[in-house]
């Protein structure tokens, strides 16, 4: 099982047999190189543990427990999760600040304990074979397994032509489970049950916007500083925009030594945010790098990129990711810290502008000043910019009972999305006929009686955050080269912090990250935290088709969209994909809609061809990303039980 | 083939990919989930080239665009002499 996910972990391998229970690791060694091996045990051998993972908060953890009476072989974080659930068992994890997919085997209990972070950021997988429990922090690891059949899982396909990602415990194959973030995975006496141990609970309470920057401020120092606990080197990602810019200048704060930093820039000018992130560079003085991403550079990629994020994509985003990646570990770093989770924490997003727009019309459709706001939606988009007011009302439209929907917020989204259906084959909308994804998110996600704001915070917090966000553009990219993200903003006190804030102090007026942008100000230059939000895009059509003036032909785009293999194949309509290809190639297409629906059947098709069709694990499969070392570690274990979910 | 065949055609064609159109000339293309914000520039750069017409900033209206009747009344104000179904 660990061959196909070495690129997690390149430094080392190790593996237990315990009676019926197997546990394996593959290392990326960061914290205590020599030491730190895994899986490890405690003293006599009764508590084991494999992880994947980060404990930042392992030094205070540690003291803690020598003063417990504890002693340490290791300076390493695994061995105070081994200490610390010999002290507090499952709960341990409520104590952990950090990042991790780990497994705790009791033998004392006969208990294994299997267990993800509380919002995501690093992946685990499961099925039940037989009577045997299989997981894995890639699926690749799990097809290893001779008794798991390959197919793909129409309910998780429709989930990803909707919210553009499975909702975990659901994947896009039959079969495997994936361990939603903030839950325990229990096996005892053959039963296994999930349950969840933390949430944000949103509820807002009142705070002075000057106290609540102090706070926010002193939270992100930390935050950031526990993250740069490393035994070796830590770079940060600039994307040009401002979380990433405030992440990094709170590195900078952090450390006297100098700051390696990493962007991607665009040949097309319309994603290229390189001036802005030179004018970080000049004002940190970092010793900074970037990789120039063309569009034929991300469809060249792409084959690689979805063996990596084990589920279709709806944008080629990932893939300037992946390359991104590439650069840093090439460059000898193994590990960033980013800015994600400041949208989803302090209120980034344009779709929670575009909800607050629609709330604020829809209560007085007739006000001509309300409806005009509309025009402030998407300005980084030109084909909305040449939108008239009466089609922009059309498209934002606020049908009744709308507005008391907690899935408010995300409805046109996933409508528009859902759109891309109409390319499913007979057969798949038959299977299909009569479900509603939006039921799968009420009863995963209910937001009843939250703050609007709060409902749509929550909803992308649940959904894109850890479906997309986290696994296809994050860990997944970044763990193909060995490569680990480090996350200040999604430390747990913040996503804390961030859920008691009054809403007005996230998105004040249309002023989103409001309260960000308060501290920005002492960290970052004006113009970074003045400039409007861009958010991180990058060329679809143009990475396939290539453009008028250079095209591009790649035989994979030709023989996956053929007839012939879209018939076979039998997820899509044949005829409508070859419809939706010439119009790519006679340069006709120009919509979100047809863009997102060329990455997503190529997507899915390639997933077919590799995981389905391939009589291999993929990751075995010879190609250029084997040939980089690579990442951290990923437990690995079988386990035998009956199957019992809660 | 007739103005009402040409964009009849062409919303199978392009927003469709193939599939039968099965609701009736009034119904909303956006209600249809047709068009989104850049289906309109694609519709309105088929009108210019099949018809010979400007369309207007102002005249991009669901009023004028949104239907296939109203397509059509579009059509037949820009260009009086194409509507009798004489080729474009």
């Amino acid at each position: 099982m660990l061959a196909p996910i070495v690129h997690r972990g390149p430094d080392g391998q190790g593996a237990v047999a315990l009676g019926g229970t197997a546990l394996g690791h593959v290392r990326l060694s960061i914290l205590d190189v020599s030491g730190g091996t895994q899986p490890m045990s405690n003293e006599d051998g009764s508590i084991w543990v494999t992880f994947n993972g980060e404990i930042f908060n392992y030094i205070e953890l540690r003291e803690e427990l020598i003063r417990r009476g504890h002693r340490f072989a290791t300076k390493s974080d695994t061995e105070v999760i081994v200490h610390l659930y010999e002290e507090e068992g499952e709960d341990c994890v409520r104590r952990f600040n950090g990042q991790w997919a780990l497994a705790i085997w009791d033998a004392r209990q006969s208990k294994l304990l299997v267990s993800r972070d509380r919002l995501g950021v690093r992946p685990l997988y499961y099925a039940v074979v037989g009577n045997e429990l299989i997981f894995a922090s890639e699926i690749k690891a799990l097809f290893t397994h001779a008794g798991l059949p390959r197919r793909i899982d129409l309910v998780g396909l429709d989930q990803v032509f909707t919210f553009w990602s499975p909702l975990a415990p659901r994947t896009v194959f039959e079969g495997v489970s994936e361990l939603p973030p903030a839950h325990h995975l229990i096996v005892r006496n053959g039963r296994i049950e999930t349950r969840r141990y933390w949430q944000i609970d949103y509820r807002p309470k009142a705070i002075g916007i000057e106290d609540a920057a102090d706070r926010l401020l002193e939270l992100l120092g930390d935050a950031a500083r526990i993250r740069l606990r490393s035994d070796v080197p830590v770079g940060a990602y600039l994307s040009g925009g401002l979380d990433s810019a405030v992440t990094a200048a709170l590195v900078a704060r952090s450390t006297n030594a100098s700051l390696r930093t990493f962007s991607i820039t665009f040949d097309d000018p319309a994603y290229d945010e390189s001036a802005y992130q030179q004018r970080m560079v000049r004002h940190l003085g970092t010793d900074h790098d970037a990789i120039r991403c063309r569009g034929a550079d991300i469809g060249r990629a792409l084959p690689d990129v979805i063996r990596h994020t084990e589920k279709p994509i709806l944008r080629t985003a990932p893939a300037a990711m992946y390359l991104l990646a590439g650069l840093v570990r090439r460059e000898g770093y193994k590990v960033v810290l980013t800015g994600e989770g400041a949208d989803e924490m302090l209120g980034g997003y344009d779709i929670f502008k575009e909800a607050k727009v629609r709330r604020f019309w829809a209560r007085r459709p007739e006000s001509a000043r309300r409806e005009a706001l509309l025009g402030r939606l998407y300005p980084y988009q030109q084909a909305m910019l040449g939108q008239s007011l009466a089609y922009r009302k059309a498209f934002f439209h606020v049908r009744p009972g709308d507005l008391s929907d907690p899935l408010f917020s995300h409805l046109p989204r996933w409508e528009l999305t859902s759109r891309l259906k109409r390319f499913f084959s007979e057969a798949v909308r038959a299977e299909l006929a009569g479900r509603d994804p939006l039921g799968d998110v009420r009863a995963l996600f209910p937001g009843e009686g939250m703050h609007p704001f709060c409902q749509a915070q929550h909803l992308e917090t649940a959904t894109l955050l850890p479906g997309y966000i986290l696994s296809s553009q994050g860990d997944r990219m970044a763990m193909a080269h060995s490569v680990e993200g480090r996350f200040p903003f999604l430390d747990h006190h913040i996503a804390e912090f961030a859920a008691e804030l009054p809403p007005r102090w996230k998105m004040l007026g249309l002023d989103e990250k409001h309260l960000l942008k308060r501290i920005a100000d002492r960290l970052v230059p004006e113009a970074i935290v003045r400039r409007s939000k861009q958010p991180y895009r990058a060329p679809d059509a143009a990475a396939l088709f290539g453009t008028a003036v250079e095209p591009l032909q790649l035989d994979y785009v030709d023989e996956l969209l053929s007839p012939q293999r879209v018939r076979d194949d039998g997820l899509f309509d044949a005829g409508a994909v070859a419809r939706l290809a010439e119009k790519f190639r006679a340069r006709r297409a120009i919509g979100v809609k047809d863009q997102m629906a060329l990455v997503g059947i190529l997507s899915t098709q390639l997933l077919v061809e590799q995981f389905i069709h391939s009589p291999r694990p993929a990751s075995v499969v010879s190609s250029r990303t084997e040939t980089v070392p690579s990442l951290a570690p990923a437990p690995a274990c079988h386990f035998p039980c009956t199957s019992e979910t809660h | 083939m007739t103005p009402l065949e040409s964009i009849r055609g062409f919303v199978q064609d392009n927003f469709l990919f193939g599939e039968e159109i099965t609701f009736s000339d009034d119904a909303s293309l956006l209600e249809q989930g047709l068009i989104d914000s850049t289906g309109v520039l694609e519709l309105v750069a088929f009108l210019e080239e099949q018809f010979g017409i400007a369309v207007e900033d102002e005249e991009l209206a669901p009023e004028n665009l949104d239907s296939i009747d109203n397509l059509m009344l579009f059509i037949e104000r820009k260009t009086p002499a194409c509507t009798s179904g004489a080729p474009a």
